[in-house]
């Protein structure tokens, strides 16, 4: 039987490095590929060496909705991940689904840091706040929703650039300039559904769907056929046919058209900077969403983007502790300020944009703190965010129904009509399956 | 009565076996592939088409029929079946009759026969996803090459919110995808048909078409009916991934085809008991068609 002395053997070595280690193995699923991967590496890496105790693994899962499948499916077979990163349209799902996550607070707490939400930008910390106050995910990287301006195209084409158009009317009427200038695509949209219905509402304080946009409860119902809405994609209907406002495809599709010049005028996100940045071979400019000069209210604020990080249930005490420790070293304000230079991401903390205002970067930057500006606002009970659940779905009914007005195929009213009546049903179900 | 060591053959062209327990054992490895692959996935999303559960499966509760009756209210589901009929058709009809085009074609080369062929069974080592988004990129408005010449032609190509456009870059990927599949079998199908016959014919004078038209084509029927099965479960069941990756069902809901559906449902907003009904569904629809096709298709075959 001399194997098995061997086996034993092996296992007793096993086992003795293992402990001489004694390090906590923390595993972080995230979505972050390019130049965003390279940057979730480095944080681990400088996590990693400033203590020994704790190692974080970053793995990347693929884009949002393919790593928030892989982690239902470790987690219905017994091995997710300590944190995952989730963005934010998966947000109400994850709050709804009991026992399946950790929320932030309770591991702050318990790992004996100190953590007040309200050292958040409002905007962010309410997005993930349940609806009993408790702040359920550490925010990570919030976007949000700007307009892109391409300079050269709007000089061109006799539109002042001193001062960025600001309302629909100012961005209807350098359409009609550039398209008169010959230009064969003055504006388009990317994500439509979240700048232009989302973002949309809460920069006018005008609700999406009833409750707060179902912040205050899952019995929230869409109300996006309200005349406002109505008005507004009957506007960009009007444009579409004109070839003033021209449909680039769903996602974020539209982002590649402006970055080639193609497109004059884009609404996208904040985050798009890093790319236009690189890619760009023209002037450009970043300006604050458009709005309704005769909507009381307006402009308010426009809502976040981008994803969170969660702490997922069923684990060990003491990776709980590394999960705190993690979390406490990505709330220093002088990392987070650090990140939001690199990537275009928002400061999410006020002493971050403060240390970041401070270092003079929104100077030699002009326009990086446009989406800032937009974020830090006190906002109200129908701007704080959007909370829905079966919220892929939804976003997809949106594309669906706004291409069918882009084509000219309804009318705004009918699509919104739509919206709201397919996009109930979803709400309706999602609270059947999720009621305690 | 033959008989062949293991096997005896009788009067009908049947074999017969004389052992027992040896043909169980043969089967035994399909059985277990079928049974693992197939049937328990198919009785698991049986199940799971009459349940509901929040996204992390803590929560699972029975609720009937709901699932399918959701469906029924949903107006755009009902739709998709419209879709899905236009274009498994496309899919099955164009996919067949190109490739019995080619294979004919290809089985009258001489010279350098081989690299035809490899050229055209090539397409099925591609992906379905990589596929779409060779299409995509070939349909693609401002960029592709295909758009560029419909441009010249006067064509104002825009899939994005041309219902009719888009439809037929999915038909096109998928075709193109299915083609060599279907060559392969019309190839072997053309060069099993004695020489002869096609020689005695043309003495008698018969043309080349005369000759396709009253020899190979009746000839190729058992291989023709094959296809068509095997392109209609195509159609229906492995193009998502297509779909997904040029139009993600648009314009609208235009090309979204009952699969894609299912795949969306399930894989992207997790929606795992909607989409184990819709499955259901498509497998019944599938399993009804092939009994259709093998009940009253197949009495047209000539074996």
């Amino acid at each position: 039987m001399n194997y098995k002395k061997t086996l034993a053997t092996f296992a007793v070595a096993a086992f003795a490095s293992f402990s001489a280690q004694a390090q906590t193995e923390i595993q972080w699923w995230h979505s972050m590929s390019g130049a965003l991967g390279e940057w979730v590496g480095d944080i681990a890496k400088d996590f990693n060496s400033k203590q020994k105790d704790y190692k974080v693994v970053p793995i990347f899962k693929g884009n949002y909705d393919e790593s928030m499948t892989a982690a239902v499916a470790a987690f219905r077979a017994g091995n997710a991940p300590h944190i995952l990163q989730v963005f934010e349209v998966g947000t109400a799902t994850m709050m709804a689904s009991k026992g399946v996550v950790v929320p932030v607070e309770k591991i702050m707490n318990d790992g004996g840091y100190k953590f007040d939400p309200k050292s958040y930008v409002p905007a962010v910390s309410g997005y993930y706040t349940s609806p009993n106050g408790q702040m359920m995910s550490f925010p990570f990287n919030s976007s949000t929703t700007v307009m892109w301006v391409n300079l050269d195209a709007l000089k061109a084409a006799g539109v002042s650039t001193d001062k960025l158009p600001q309302t629909w009317p100012e961005v209807t009427l350098a359409a009609a300039k550039l398209k008169a200038s010959g230009h064969k695509c003055p504006v388009t949209t990317a994500w439509q559904g979240w700048t232009q219905l989302e973002s949309f509402s809460t920069w006018h304080n005008t609700e999406l769907a009833t409750k707060g946009n179902g912040m205050r409860g899952m019995d929230a119902r869409l109300v996006v056929n309200s005349p406002l809405h109505v008005r507004h994609i009957e506007n960009l209907g009007n444009m579409a046919q004109q070839g003033l406002f021209v449909y680039k495809g769903r996602a974020g599709s539209a982002g590649a058209n402006f970055e080639s010049g193609e497109c004059a005028i884009s609404f996208n996100s904040s985050a798009a900077y890093a790319g236009v940045s690189k890619n760009a071979k023209f002037k450009f400019a970043v300006g604050t969403l458009p709005y309704y000069p005769d909507v009381a209210g307006a402009p308010q604020n426009t809502i976040i983007g981008g994803a969170s990080l969660w702490a997922m249930a069923g684990k060990k005490a003491e990776e709980y502790k590394g999960v705190a420790a993690f979390f406490n070293y990505l709330s220093d304000p002088a990392i987070q300020s650090a990140n939001h230079k690199r990537t275009g991401y928002l400061p999410v903390t006020m002493a971050s944009f403060k240390m970041t205002e401070e270092s003079g970067f929104y100077k030699q930057n002009p326009g990086t703190d446009v989406s800032v500006n937009q974020m830090i606002r006190k906002t109200t009970d129908k701007s704080r965010g959007i909370r829905l659940g079966n919220y892929v779905q939804i976003r997809t009914i949106e594309d669906e129904e706004l291409e069918q007005v882009w084509a000219g195929k309804k009318s705004a009213k009918e699509a919104l009509d739509s919206i709201v009546k397919r996009g109930n049903e979803l709400l309706e179900k999602f609270e059947k399956a999720n009621k305690s | 009565m033959l008989s062949l060591g293991l096997l005896i053959l009788n009067g009908d062209k049947k074999v017969i076996f004389k052992s027992s327990w040896l043909p169980w054992v043969l089967i035994a490895p399909q059985a277990f592939i079928i049974l693992v692959f197939f049937f328990w996935p198919a009785t698991q999303a049986l199940v799971q088409s009459f349940q509901q559960s929040d996204v992390f499966g803590t929560k699972v509760e029975w609720n009937g029929l709901e699932n399918f009756e959701s469906l029924w209210r949903d107006d755009t589901y009902l739709a998709s079946f419209k879709t899905t009929a236009v274009f498994s058709i496309l899919v099955a009809g164009l996919g067949i009759s190109l490739s019995l085009f080619l294979a004919f074609f290809a089985d009258r080369i001489t010279r350098g026969a081989w690299v035809y062929r490899t050229l055209l069974i090539l397409p099925y080592a591609v992906a379905p996803v990589v596929a779409g988004v060779l299409w995509l990129f070939l349909f693609s408005p401002s960029v592709g090459l295909a758009s560029f010449m419909l441009e010249k032609l006067g064509v104002q190509w825009n899939a994005l919110l041309n219902s009719n456009h888009a439809m037929a870059l999915i038909v096109i990927a998928s075709v193109w995808k299915q083609i060599s599949y279907n060559f392969l079998f019309f190839l072997a199908g053309f060069q099993s048909i004695p020489k002869s016959l096609i020689e005695a014919a043309a003495i008698d004078g018969a043309s080349v078409w005369k000759r396709f038209w009253t020899i190979q084509l009746p000839l190729l029927t058992p291989t023709t009916f094959f296809l068509l099965v095997v392109n209609t479960v195509y159609a229906f069941f492995e193009t998502f991934g297509i779909v997904d990756a040029t139009t993600r069902g648009g314009p609208g809901k235009d090309t979204a085809i009952l699969v894609y559906k299912v795949y969306f449902d399930g894989f992207k907003a997790m929606d795992l008991g909607g989409s184990a009904a819709q499955s259901v569904i498509l497998m019944f629809i599938v399993i009804s068609l092939t009994v259709i096709q093998f009940k009253y298709v197949e009495r047209k075959v000539n074996y």
